[in-house]
């Protein structure tokens, strides 16, 4: 059933005093009920394999900048465009260097680079593709990283844990998707309306999209899913009856760079 | 022995109050960066490694190639070198501390930095490198100071040393090894991702680092009573003539492969470092000089009067120093990020608190440097009297 943390407080602090710690101590007094505390909500999202498809047929510029405002606002994810006080504005150069991106848009020669050729149709080349962390199956980042802050769940998700990341920045460099953003000052004077459900960061640590693992634990889908009007489907890839297995089996899809052999798991429709 | 350090001339004292002045001024503007983030750097989201450790990567070779005067003298019994090791193993101390210090200024939360250790991951080059560098920190102190001290006392080296001199002498190429993989394992970085950067990285070390040591060698003679020798300088000048031939060879060797391949990958980074990208070409004078510099100096080292008349061997190992730093200074960093994967060009230059920092780093190696310097030549002269 799990314990409020009234009781957990309790129990630590009196185990404590007489000399018992930790998890040791709950299993002896409360055999059991500490697993269940950490065990997921009945209501969560659960899935083997999560994945995402871009249906760029139903995606245009209002749409994309719906999916980018939904997550950024749900993100804490700063503005620096738009500064709490007018002193902290930033140039246009530094804004290029410090903007944090979870998930933003860019065209075609830049989303799929070296997959471009003269006579394209138009319209694709003009299209704004929106481009997140790809929660590579063989991620390079996840190798990389010194610390285990950025780590493979069981269910695909690439992680970042903000509280541990050293902020060496290896996994920037190991990312071929530009996915990763760093803090690289203070990013709370550009958050005007603080979303109190999750953290705000400070300098010097790494941050990226984590397939909004925070609301799939309270059974919801990613915030940039939910704005999309149904141009980003989202689902288990291990489950043949899932959305996104119907929308790979029905459409041609391509990744941004396979070859690179990092198993993305964004798949968009062209 | 350290006492030898507390005692000395005017200019030593005035040389130790200099780089400490700037090792403080290099610490208030760290504080600066601690309270304000990496952001007062020039690095951004797409360069996202800067000066910082492009100093720390070249500092790495300069460590490593101390190899270069303790292999002959170990394992060829080559007496004359038995003079200047002492030199060589103090620089690499002093190399690998500011390597260390260039990661530490570097991090984002230098606070975490021990999660290093408390989360150990063998499948990040970076833990590796964390272990190579300070064992070979170690290395080089310990062995350093006891053959020094035993010479102090006119005895043999102890014998226990032995077996780690033998160890110190793979561990230096490994350190340069290990680093070049932090680079040339990373997929979608296609100027890095070559096999032959290993290889490069030591032999622009072994060119630049004895370069360095003969510069510093000549220092020495000049303002103490203690002479490292024309032969040892000379043998050295031989080393560096085939580290920077070798070196000059293996840019080449990459030229081809991407050019002729003509894969944009790999190309587009060349064309941005000497032709410019998207209308953007901050680094091209500086490429050209250093390609140029380099080929010039290895082809000026082949000619005998040039390497034997210490006067243009100094200038000439001065040139090589200089084209090396910029090949793996501001070239390598930059040049790695610039495209990034979205094949945007961001240009990057260091920012004035960056290059203070990296001075103030600079300046505590070269404190550090000064002090083993001046109780190595203290010894030297003693013995000598």
């Amino acid at each position: 059933m799990g314990m409020d943390r009234r009781k957990f407080i309790k129990v630590a602090g009196f185990s404590t005093l007489v000399g018992l710690g930790g998890k040791s101590a709950f299993e002896l007094l409360f055999p059991g009920e500490l697993e269940a505390a950490f065990q997921a909500k009945p209501e969560a999202l659960k899935g083997k394999r999560w994945a995402m498809v871009v249906d760029m047929k139903k995606m245009d510029e209002a749409t994309a900048r719906k999916c980018v405002e939904a997550c950024h606002k749900v993100h804490n994810v700063p503005n620096l465009d738009n500064p709490i006080n007018p002193k902290d504005k930033v140039s246009s150069e530094e804004k290029v260097r410090w903007e944090i991106k979870w998930i933003w848009t860019e065209h075609y020669h830049n989303a799929f680079p070296g997959t471009e050729y003269e006579h394209m149709v138009e319209k694709v080349a003009h299209l704004p593709f929106p481009l997140l962390c790809n929660h590579c199956d063989n991620p390079p980042c996840v190798r990389v990283c010194p610390t285990q802050a950025t780590y493979r769940r069981p269910d695909g998700i690439v992680m970042m844990d903000m509280h541990r990341c050293i902020g060496c920045r290896f996994c920037m460099a190991g990312c071929p998707f530009s996915a990763r953003s760093f803090n690289w000052r203070d990013p709370r004077p550009f958050v005007k309306e603080v979303f109190q459900e999750y953290p705000t960061r400070e300098p010097g640590v790494v941050e990226k999209c984590t397939f909004c693992e925070e609301r799939l634990a309270k059974g919801q889908l990613p915030a940039c899913v939910v704005a999309s009007n149904g141009a980003l489907i989202f689902g288990d890839l291990t489950d043949a009856k899932s959305k996104v297995r119907e929308a790979l089996k029905e459409k041609f899809t391509i990744r941004r760079k396979p070859f690179l052999g990092t198993n993305p798991q964004v798949y968009y429709i062209v | 022995m350290l006492e030898n350090a507390l005692t000395g001339s005017k200019r030593y004292y005035t040389l130790l109050g200099i780089l400490g002045g700037l090792v403080l001024l290099g610490f208030l503007v760290y504080l600066r960066q601690l309270q304000f983030g990496l952001g007062i750097t020039g690095m951004g989201r797409d360069v996202s490694w800067g000066f910082y450790i492009a100093q720390f990567t070249y500092l790495v070779g300069v460590a490593a190639s101390a190899v270069m005067v303790v292999l002959p003298y170990y394992l060829h019994n080559y007496k004359a070198f038995g003079r200047v090791t002492i030199l060589g193993e103090f620089l690499a101390v002093a190399a690998v501390t500011m390597c260390i210090l260039f990661i530490v200024v570097d991090l984002g939360r230098p606070d975490r930095i021990l999660n290093v250790l408390k989360y150990p991951t063998p499948n990040s080059v970076l833990f590796w490198d964390m272990i190579v560098l300070n064992v070979y920190l170690f290395l080089n102190i310990v062995i350093g100071w006891v053959v020094l001290e035993s010479e102090r006392n006119e005895v043999a080296p102890p014998k226990w040393v032995k077996p780690l001199i033998y160890l110190s002498i793979p561990w230096a190429p490994s350190i340069h090894t290990v680093t070049a993989f932090l680079y040339a394992g990373l997929p979608g970085r296609g100027y890095w991702l070559t096999a032959i950067m290993a290889p490069r990285f030591l032999s622009s070390a072994f060119a630049a680092g004895p370069a360095l040591l003969i510069l510093l060698a000549l220092f020495v003679r000049k303002y103490t009573k203690f002479d490292p020798g024309r032969e040892q300088i000379q043998t050295l000048a031989k080393i560096v003539t085939y580290a920077i031939l070798v070196n000059v060879f293996f840019f080449f060797c990459e030229v081809f492969t991407v050019f002729y391949s003509q894969i944009p990958d790999h190309m587009l980074h060349f064309q941005y470092l000497f032709y410019g990208l998207d209308g953007k070409a901050r680094l091209v004078p500086w490429m050209w000089f250093s390609i140029v510099g380099m080929t010039i100096a290895a082809i000026m080292m082949v000619f005998p009067k040039i390497r034997q008349n210490e006067t243009t061997l100094a200038l000439t190992c001065g040139l090589i120093i200089i084209t090396t730093y910029i090949d793996k200074g501001l070239g390598l960093m930059t040049g790695g990020f610039v495209p990034n994967p979205l094949e945007k060009v961001t240009e990057y230059w260091p920012t004035a608190p960056e290059a203070i920092i990296t001075l103030g780093v600079w300046a505590m190696g070269f404190l550090i440097l000064t002090i083993l310097y001046k109780v190595a030549v203290s010894v030297k002269e003693e013995i000598k009297e």
